[in-house]
């Protein structure tokens, strides 16, 4: 995907998101903020109050209800900047996004050429090379690279062919060499590409569960500061003090949690603009929140954990063969054996006896074949053979000979060990065992130790027997796995999971991963998958890698942190701003001399200049922490897989801790700006 | 604060806990009994064929209203027309119409807040027949909401919470007759008085004649301590010699006031399978306990700054708690009457033995914020604990967010229809205290209530609402009843009581139907000490930056001023 440039504030970003504030100021826009909605209602009715000042010339306090009102502004075109800046690199990648939308001629197999716009399911296209591709499809017919970089930014070219996993092509992505035979799979208008402009520019976007419940208690809790702050009228009244309402509103509005409300519609953006810039696709902002809270992840085992192909490990002769013979003429076998097994033990037995690949007299290499499930190589009248062990047996027999003693001994071996044996033979002999060993991929036990640590369980799934499967399981340091899978059992754990009340991830690209991967929690489809994969998952990983999910996972837990801790935050933000504006609203309250200081002056802990830079203050630090605080928002609270307890701690210090004494400093600093050097 | 202060606070501690752990065990068994005692099945055959079933939510709640509404519709009755009733030897007249509807709500919302003088507007049938039973009752209905709201925590994907009539039954029966009849027959043998004959007539000293009022008081003070209703017999409540004649009985009600809350604590652990989480929360509620102990004794002790320059002596001494004495019982001193007004203010109770008036500013600031802070520091008896669910939902809400999960208690799933009750459920009634004290502190006939004049005027009336609101029933004194005050008393003494127990048997119909997720290491655990500290924290946040404007207009300013 074209990437939006990395940096949070980049120059264009910021003011196309200034720009994007102010329509935001409309008041329908607010309603769904009920935060933000009280405060631009006090903005309004400060404005109100200073239009009236001026036209009745009460000059007295006109600069002070001026500067309450400006700030009282800024503190909504704040918020609406947090979530404009937050919209606007997923607005940019929209763009860049739409740019590649195909707006060319479509050739069906007639021959006719149709728009590529009014495709329908179920039309066959030819698409030759250099041509885009015009809408999402299968392939039905042909072999050919493709360049996927408009979708996934990756440069290389990724093959797709016909039947398989690997059939499935993106409109809009460039078909480089041969020709393709193409049976679209989408409707006019509803292709990848639609849906993902429509994703990241947040058009589709709907508040989540968890943000609803949170804004419910926010609600709650303004609904109740309106009450305390209404309230303080009629008590003030009993107190003898005259309190105005442009106070009182700048009361509750720093009492009200502005904060976190005004930073909440961006952190939500932002977190699926995260898993964006991860070159996922979320399909909705639930399945973010929800891979926040993953019990059980799901991991094939081939290409997850394991490196896709096994490797030679060692070879293991039968009595009286020395092992570099063993060596010598397993690498015979393998000379023209191209795949990634076959390679490897050629790699070995160089790496082990220094064995070099060398001309061979007359040969005729024997390719591995379905029926004689065998390959090798004949030279000089000499067969050699590797293979299944039954089979190269069965060839043992054919040329005469007998299967050693140990050799059974030597298969069982191996096949304990979870390894593949692979049985060499010259001739009428069998000479021993290859051990085809399954290498786990580095780094991953440390990746299972870290998800053990967040509370997640891992269970690694393979179509190997329980021996195998147990092997490799406890190699990669899995929690569990389940072997001899299909794609009914693997159904049937999930559901069973989920029976138990946990939430299960799973990572599938083919179409039989389909029913599990619709059923999982969090289902991430790779993008080579077929399309009935990615319809079936609710998010798609671009880069088709597996152990993303643990990244996700991540994203998904920083969402919910950001909001608890600004949400924490704003909340012990309210001492200080009462230590800031209830000794300057009560100043001369029960004074013991009318025009004195009265005793709730030593409230005043701040010692901040005088009542009314107090306040401004106080209004300008709560304002001013909105942009201040858009970094952290956007970036998220950094997620620490140390234990919840421990993070739990770490945030409430953070956060909660912090939350008290930061504003003191903040609006202690601002009070001396306000009141020394512009002599308010 | 002296070593003696202390020791009887520690001691005080150590028999609450004694004695609450085993009474939770047997609360729990004694609730989740399948089999019906004989007496059970009659009083449930006669109510009706299907009276025992099963109930959702809904069906308990309506039940609960519908039977609260009858028995106020008695106590009324009662009260209007007692003096055309028998048990009545001293011929009290009938009840004036708002005193009677503000005292049947009160009594029938566990609050006994009281507009009159028992000993000289009640008779005694009013007393026993209406008052004493409405004791019983009112604190019956708490323990049987809170054990269905339980019920609803601990059961997984079920319709269903419980059936009121079998619990009410059973906190009626099983639990507060037993030990109702065990502390009046110890304060009986303290020389609390129980008789039905009128007023004696004695001869003092001097050779004055004196009316002593007597009656069956040892009963009625059981109650009003074990049912954290507070009412007294006698209008100066347990200040009085003869409801507390000395200091072993002063013990025994002092311990009545939290034992039943403080039980229901471990009664919940056991019901919910999670005791550590159970003792967290029951660490949670005495740590604030603690802390108001620790502001209200040294402020008392210390005494304000008047008393300190008058020249009245007011240091420690051999048989002398010094300090602030005004208003307070020298039987008792500072720490007892202190522990008192803590627990008192904590537990929705609201019986004292001291008047809170008359204390310093900074510890009568103490009871307002209890009071403030929703009565779920060991709180009413059911109550308390239902009350303390909004504040641990809110605690968890925000902890699950901050450790990256959708928020869980005990395995349920916090979503919006939790939070949207625990909102209701937690900030209602603070809003209502705050919004009743206003209106009544700019009208006419709301400062028509007000004796002093001032700061303390204020501190009074917003203490009435306080109390009333939060169901406790104490009184700052110097807050007299007028039709007025009598009414708006009767609204928030019923909206106080009735919002958030349905919101609480909401939560357990929600909580009931959900399943349950098994914890994992990235699940917040509750049961340590970091929730304890979260909670306390949540509680102070709340309900305390609510409260902090008024409490600046009320003690905090009458404190800064001298």
């Amino acid at each position: 995907m074209a990437r939006a440039s990395g940096s949070v504030f980049s120059r264009e970003l910021v003011l196309a998101a200034i720009r994007d504030s102010f329509p935001k100021l409309n008041p329908r826009t607010q309603a769904r903020n009920p935060v933000m909605f009280i405060v631009e209602l006090g903005s309004v009715i400060t404005t109100g109050i200073f239009i009236l000042d001026l036209a009745r010339g009460h000059t007295g306090s006109l600069w002070f209800v001026a500067t309450i009102a400006v700030w009282l502004w800024l503190t909504v075109l704040f918020a609406n900047f947090a979530e404009a800046i937050a919209e606007g690199r997923g607005k940019a990648q929209a763009s860049a996004l739409r740019a590649t939308r195909t707006t060319t001629n479509a050739t069906l197999r007639d021959g006719r050429s149709v728009p590529a716009a009014e495709l329908q399911r179920g039309d066959v296209v030819i698409v030759e090379a250099g041509e885009v591709i015009p809408a999402d499809g299968e392939i039905i017919e042909g072999v050919g690279s493709v360049d996927e970089s408009a979708i996934t930014g990756e440069s290389a070219p990724v093959i797709r062919e016909s039947g398989g996993d690997r059939s499935a092509v993106t409109g809009g992505t460039k078909l480089l060499s041969d020709r393709l035979v193409i049976e679209v799979t989408q409707e006019p208008g509803k292709s990848f590409l639609d849906r993902m402009i429509a994703l990241v520019e947040g058009a589709e976007r709907r508040k989540t569960p968890n943000e609803i419940a949170l804004n419910i208690l926010l609600a709650g809790l303004t609904i109740t500061f309106v009450a305390a702050v209404v309230t303080l009228r009629p008590f003030a009244i009993y107190a003898g003090t005259a309190t105005s309402q442009t106070v009182l509103i700048a009361l509750l509005v720093a009492l009200i949690p502005t904060t976190i409300g005004a930073l909440l519609s961006a952190i939500g953006i932002a977190g699926m603009d995260r898993l964006v810039q991860r070159n996922v696709l979320a399909m909705s902002g639930r399945a973010v929140e929800a891979s926040g809270d993953v019990d059980v992840l799901l991991l094939d085992k081939t290409g997850t954990i394991t490196l896709g192909n096994r490797q030679a490990a060692e070879f293991l002769p039968v009595d009286g063969v020395e092992e570099r013979e063993l060596a010598e003429v397993a690498q015979l076998a393998s000379l023209a054996d191209e795949t990634p097994e076959g390679r490897s033990i050629v790699v070995l037995a160089k790496e082990r006896f220094g064995v070099r690949e060398r001309e061979l007299g007359e040969h005729e290499f024997v390719p591995f074949s379905a029926t004689t499930r065998m390959s090798g190589v004949n030279m000089n009248g000499t067969l050699i053979r590797k293979g299944a062990g039954d089979a190269v047996k069965r060839f043992i027999v054919e040329q005469g000979g007998s299967a050693p003693n140990d050799l059974d001994r030597l298969i069982q071996g191996v096949a304990e060990q979870g390894g593949t044996p692979l049985v060499v033979a010259r001739d009428n002999w069998a000479l021993g065992v290859v051990h085809l060993k399954d290498i786990v991929k580095g780094g991953m036990n440390e990746r299972f130790d870290e998800l053990r640590r967040m509370g997640i369980r891992t269970v690694m799934i393979t179509g190997d027997n329980r021996v195998t499967a147990a092997v490799i399981a406890q190699e990669a340091g899995v929690d569990d796995f389940l072997a001899e899978a299909t794609p009914e059992t693997k159904m049937a754990l999930i559901k069973d999971e989920q029976a138990k009340g946990r939430m299960v991830a799973m990572t599938g690209d083919g179409t039989n991963d389909a029913p599990a991967l619709a059923q999982a929690d969090v289902g991430v489809a790779m993008n080579t998958g077929t399309s009935a994969a990615k319809e079936a998952g609710n998010m798609v990983d671009l880069d088709s890698n597996p152990t993303k999910l643990i990244e996700i996972v991540e994203v998904g837990k920083q969402l919910l942190i950001t909001r608890g801790a600004l949400t924490t935050f704003s909340i012990a933000n309210d001492v200080a701003k009462y230590f800031a504006i209830l000794p300057a609203m009560f100043a001369f309250t029960y004074a013991t001399h009318p025009g004195e200081r009265g005793p709730l002056q030593r409230l005043n802990v701040m010692h901040l200049g005088d009542p009314k830079s107090a306040i401004i203050s106080a209004i300008v630090f709560n304002a001013l922490i909105i942009p201040a605080l858009v970094p952290l928002a956007l970036k998220g609270v950094k997620y620490r897989a140390i234990g919840a307890t421990a993070l739990l701690r770490r945030n409430l210090g953070i956060y909660g801790l912090g939350g008290v004494i930061l504003p003191f400093v903040g609006i202690k600093l601002i009070d001396l700006i306000v009141h020394n050097l512009l002599g308010a | 604060m002296s070593g003696q202060g202390i020791g009887q606070i520690i001691f005080y501690a150590v028999a609450l806990v004694a004695l609450g752990y085993p009474l939770g065990i047997f609360m729990a068994r004694a609730y989740t009994r399948e089999k019906l005692d004989p007496v059970e099945r009659g009083f449930l055959r006669l109510l009706g064929r299907h009276s025992g079933d099963e109930q959702d939510w809904k069906s308990y709640a309506k039940t609960v209203l519908v039977f609260s509404v009858g028995f106020t519709a008695v106590l009324y009755a009662i009260q209007r027309l007692q003096g055309h009733l028998f048990l009545n030897p001293d011929r009290m007249k009938g009840v004036a119409p708002h005193i009677a509807v503000n005292t049947a709500a009160s009594f029938v919302t566990n609050t006994n807040w009281q507009f009159y003088g028992g000993e000289y507007t009640m008779s005694y049938l009013t007393q026993m027949a209406g008052l004493a039973v409405q004791n019983f009752v009112s604190a019956a209905v708490g323990m049987a909401v809170l054990v269905a709201v339980v019920r609803g925590i601990a059961r997984r994907s079920s319709g269903h919470i419980g059936n009121f009539w079998r619990d009410l039954y059973r906190s009626l029966v099983y639990i507060l007759l037993p030990l109702a009849i065990i502390v009046s027959v110890l304060l009986i043998s303290q020389g609390v008085p129980q008789t039905f004959h009128g007023h004696a007539t004695a001869t003092t000293l001097q050779g004055a004649q004196q009316t002593i009022a007597r009656g069956p008081a040892a009963s009625q003070i059981a109650i009003k301590q074990l049912g954290t209703n507070g009412g007294g017999f006698y209008n100066s409540n347990s200040a009085v010699p003869f409801e507390n004649p000395n200091g072993l009985a002063n013990f025994i009600e002092m311990l009545s006031i939290l034992l039943i809350p403080a039980a229901q604590v471990f009664m919940f652990g056991r019901l919910v399978f999670a005791r550590r989480h159970a003792w967290m929360v029951f660490a949670a509620m005495f740590a604030v306990f603690a802390i108001g102990v620790a502001v209200n004794l040294p402020a008392e002790q210390h005494g304000s700054p008047v008393l300190r320059n008058s020249g009245v002596n007011i240091t420690q001494g051999h048989g002398q708690s010094g300090g602030n004495m005004s208003d307070k019982e020298v039987r008792f001193g500072q720490a007892s009457s202190t522990i008192w007004t803590v627990a008192t203010s904590d537990a929705s109770n609201g019986s004292v033995n001291s008047g809170f008036d008359a204390q310093t500013s900074a510890g009568s600031a103490v009871p307002l914020v209890n009071l403030f802070l929703g009565e779920v520091i060991f709180g009413g008896v059911g109550s308390g604990l239902y009350g303390m669910f909004f504040y641990i939902l809110i605690a968890v809400f925000v902890a699950g967010l901050m450790v990256g999960r959708t928020p869980e208690w005990l395995g349920k799933k916090i979503e919006a229809r939790e939070m949207k009750i625990a909102a209701l459920g937690a900030l209602f009634v603070p809003t209502m205290v705050l919004t009743l004290t206003a209106i009544s502190i700019v009208t006419h006939s709301g400062l028509a209530s007000i004796y002093n004049s001032g700061v303390h005027g204020f501190t009074e009336t917003l203490y009435a609402y306080d109390s009333q609101s939060n169901n406790n029933g104490s009184a700052f004194a110097g807050f007299g009843a007028t039709s007025f005050s009598a009414e708006v008393g009767t609204i928030a003494l019923i909206l106080g009581r009735f919002v958030p127990l349905v919101a609480a048997l909401a939560l357990g119909g929600s909580l009931a139907q959900k399943k349950i997720v098994p914890a994992s290491a990235g699940t917040f655990r509750t049961d340590g000490p970091t929730f304890v500290v979260l909670l306390v924290g949540v509680i102070a946040l709340t309900a305390g930056l609510m409260i902090f404007p008024a409490l600046t207009l009320g003690p905090i300013v009458e404190g800064l001023m001298h």
